[in-house]
């Protein structure tokens, strides 16, 4: 694994919105990781904590505010026209939504073959018989292809929206919450269909999702989200095993498990309170007002993200 | 059995649409006893919301009916209720959590009215008294500063929040019977974590007996004493927590245990989904409704609905494999054969 090249590297991203009256939103505020080729990257978080928008950024949906990104050795925010092509061909999002994502006026032939047409991949039979290829990649069939979104279930938009991602053939896919709008049952088939995807093509995936045991289950190393900073980063069992952060410690201790005889004896770390608005956010450490072991140096400094052990990255001014 | 509070039997409900008839609950039976928390598990589209709603009667009727069974709470069949006496029943006896807080509450009302609402509808008190006690309700919840949280209106509140503020509207008059239709779907594990603490919290306090609706299993192996599992409008089995988790007998169920993976182990083995989508309620299927996704499917499955098998007091499940002629199939969860 350690011989893989990297194929993204995300360096201080930062992502404002300006939100008048003179204030800033500051969804992602300096976040940094790498992404190797063929590896799953979790990013988690809970609700507003700069996860997705730093997906949409990454992919271009978003213009950054500050920061960089290396997509195979190109910078992604200084592209020509021709280069930013090859970049969106290259990179591609599975969207949370399986009813807003797909365009309910156009039929799945459509839907798929839009990227193919604009990339000038394939014409006429050979399109066709690529979007064939693709649905039953996805595992849906041949007669689905004249249809519209409305006529499928929300397991089957979401391999709509799949084969979409696919018709390209992307190297990177951001997900973003891929499976949060589906059924339990079906969940687990949209999962296993992303990683037979993955062993087939190579794939290498930036995974966001606020289901940390789905989280564990996909991603090869896990980033963890706070009010757009990552607070700890490592490999996924290691992320479980040993969390490091005050917040992934409370995180991981709110995820009840599905086994009554576990979570009886189960201790779990509450947290006081909701996560603070991201508009003008104090100084310090964006944890410390919900942090039980918070000290005057946790409000005055933002703590770095720095390397505690090999692969282990921690933003704690209290981790040695 | 005089500690049964609420006792459903035969619940049959159908929706009258353009394209026919929704068979959304057909035919369900259970009981909730005094101060224990039933779940009801399933999908969505299972009928366990509608199941909900109709113990409330919040079902438009029509498109919606009942076609035939009982809800008796306390001896009372509910189902046989009047409007006019239902609105004694609703937010008294009974009262209901919804799954979510930004659309359940009235954004024109402030928080501390709405809870005053039943209390001077149900308890008859007077407007101080009830102020009085809707900040007693903000300050049980939890609300930090509930004097000023009284006077604000839900937009001011965070999701959380507002879940406490349901909460509070919802136990204001001391109900019999708190049904939560997935109460914490909307919120963040670290805030659902604060909620589901709190509502065992209270329900010890209160002595509440709880219908707890919800799609996942980790609440559930938390709060649950027992557990109904629900597949296309039918109980397809029920027992305690500890009986459906470690020695389920449904197909279905041990295809919803195996679907999800488990933050606590630490091998990576490939998920197991339930292959193909639940069936049409338009058109429910005659056998077992799980039959057409189910690998140990047989013939009799797909002609004829299996009864109820007991296989102890509190456990049962509806399926063929518990039959004698059945074959022996080695059950995943436990290891073990019939």
């Amino acid at each position: 694994m350690e011989e893989r090249k990297t194929l993204i590297e995300v360096r201080n991203l930062k992502k404002h919105f300006n939100v008048g009256r003179g204030l800033t939103l500051k969804a992602v505020d300096g976040i940094s990781f790498t992404i190797k080729e063929g590896e799953t990257l979790g990013l988690v978080g809970e609700s507003g904590c700069g996860k997705s928008t730093a997906g949409r950024t990454i992919i271009g949906l978003y213009d950054l505010t500050d920061g960089e990104i290396i997509f195979d050795g190109m910078d992604v925010s200084r592209l020509s026209k021709q280069e930013k092509r090859q970049f969106t061909r290259s990179a591609q999002m599975i969207f949370q939504d399986p009813y807003a994502s797909l365009n309910p006026r156009m039929t799945v032939t459509d839907i798929i073959g839009e990227g193919i047409d604009i990339h000038g991949l394939y014409k006429g039979e050979e399109r066709q018989k690529r979007i064939y290829n693709l649905l039953e990649l996805v595992g849906l069939r041949r007669e689905h292809a004249n249809r519209y979104p409305h006529e499928f279930s929300g397991g089957q938009r979401q391999r709509i929206g799949i084969a979409r991602a696919l018709a390209v053939e992307p190297k990177f896919i951001v997900c973003d919450e891929p499976i949060s709008a589906l059924d339990v049952s079906i969940q687990a088939q949209v999962v296993n269909l992303l990683e037979d995807l993955q062993d087939e093509f190579g794939l290498t995936y930036l995974f966001i999702a606020h289901d940390l045991s789905m989280v564990k289950h996909i991603s090869d190393r896990i980033a963890v989200m706070y009010l757009g900073a990552i607070v700890e980063l490592a490999e996924s069992n290691e992320l479980y095993e040993k969390p490091l952060h005050p917040y992934t410690q409370a995180l991981l201790s709110a995820v009840p498990i599905p086994d009554p005889a576990v979570e009886k004896g189960r201790k779990r770390i509450m947290l006081e309170g909701d996560v603070p608005s991201p508009i003008n956010p104090p100084p310090g450490c964006k944890f410390q007002g919900r942090c039980k072991m918070a000290q005057d140096i946790c409000r005055q400094k933002t703590p770095e993200l720095v390397e505690v052990t090999e692969g282990h990255f921690v933003a704690c001014h209290l981790v040695k | 059995m005089d500690n049964i509070l609420l006792d459903v039997r035969d619940l049959t409900v159908s929706f009258d649409t353009y394209a026919g008839e929704v068979q959304a609950v057909r035919g369900t039976t259970f009981h909730v006893k005094k101060g224990e928390t039933l779940a009801i598990v399933g999908e969505s589209g299972c009928g366990k919301s509608v199941t909900a709603q109709t113990i409330m009667q919040l079902i438009p009727m029509p498109p919606g009916r009942i076609k035939k069974g009982n809800i008796f709470f306390e001896g009372k069949d509910l189902a046989k209720f009047t409007d006019k006496q239902m609105e004694a029943v609703r937010g008294k006896d009974i009262s209901m959590i919804f799954q979510d807080p930004m659309t359940s509450l009235n954004p024109t009302m402030k928080v501390g009215k709405q809870i005053m609402e039943g209390l001077i509808k149900h308890q008859k008190m007077n407007k101080a008294e009830a102020k009085e006690r809707a900040i007693e309700m903000l300050r049980l919840v939890g609300m930090p500063t509930p004097e000023k949280r009284f006077e604000q209106y839900p937009h001011e509140f965070s999701g959380g929040m507002r879940q406490r503020a349901m909460i509070a509207i919802a136990l204001a008059c001391n109900p019999k019977l708190l049904i939560a239709d997935e109460p914490t779907t909307a919120l963040d594990v670290t805030i659902q974590a604060q909620i589901m603490e709190l509502m065992q919290d209270l329900q010890k306090k209160l002595n509440t007996s709880i219908i707890l609706i919800t799609h996942d299993l980790g609440v559930v192996a938390k709060v649950a004493d027992r557990i109904a599992v629900m597949y296309a409008g039918v109980i397809i089995e029920s027992g305690t927590a500890d009986e459906i988790f470690h020695n389920p007998q449904h197909p279905y169920t041990w295809g919803l245990l195996k679907s999800v993976p488990r933050l606590d182990l630490g091998q990576k083995e490939r998920l197991v989904p339930i292959d193909g989508t639940p069936p049409d309620l338009f058109a429910p299927p005659k056998g077992c409704p799980f039959a057409a996704r189910c690998e140990y499917a047989m013939k009799i499955c797909k002609e004829i609905h299996p009864e109820k098998t007991n296989l102890n007091s509190s456990h049962y499940v509806h399926c063929w494999l518990q039959h004698s002629y059945a074959p022996n199939v080695k059950n995943p969860i436990t290891g073990e054969g019939r």
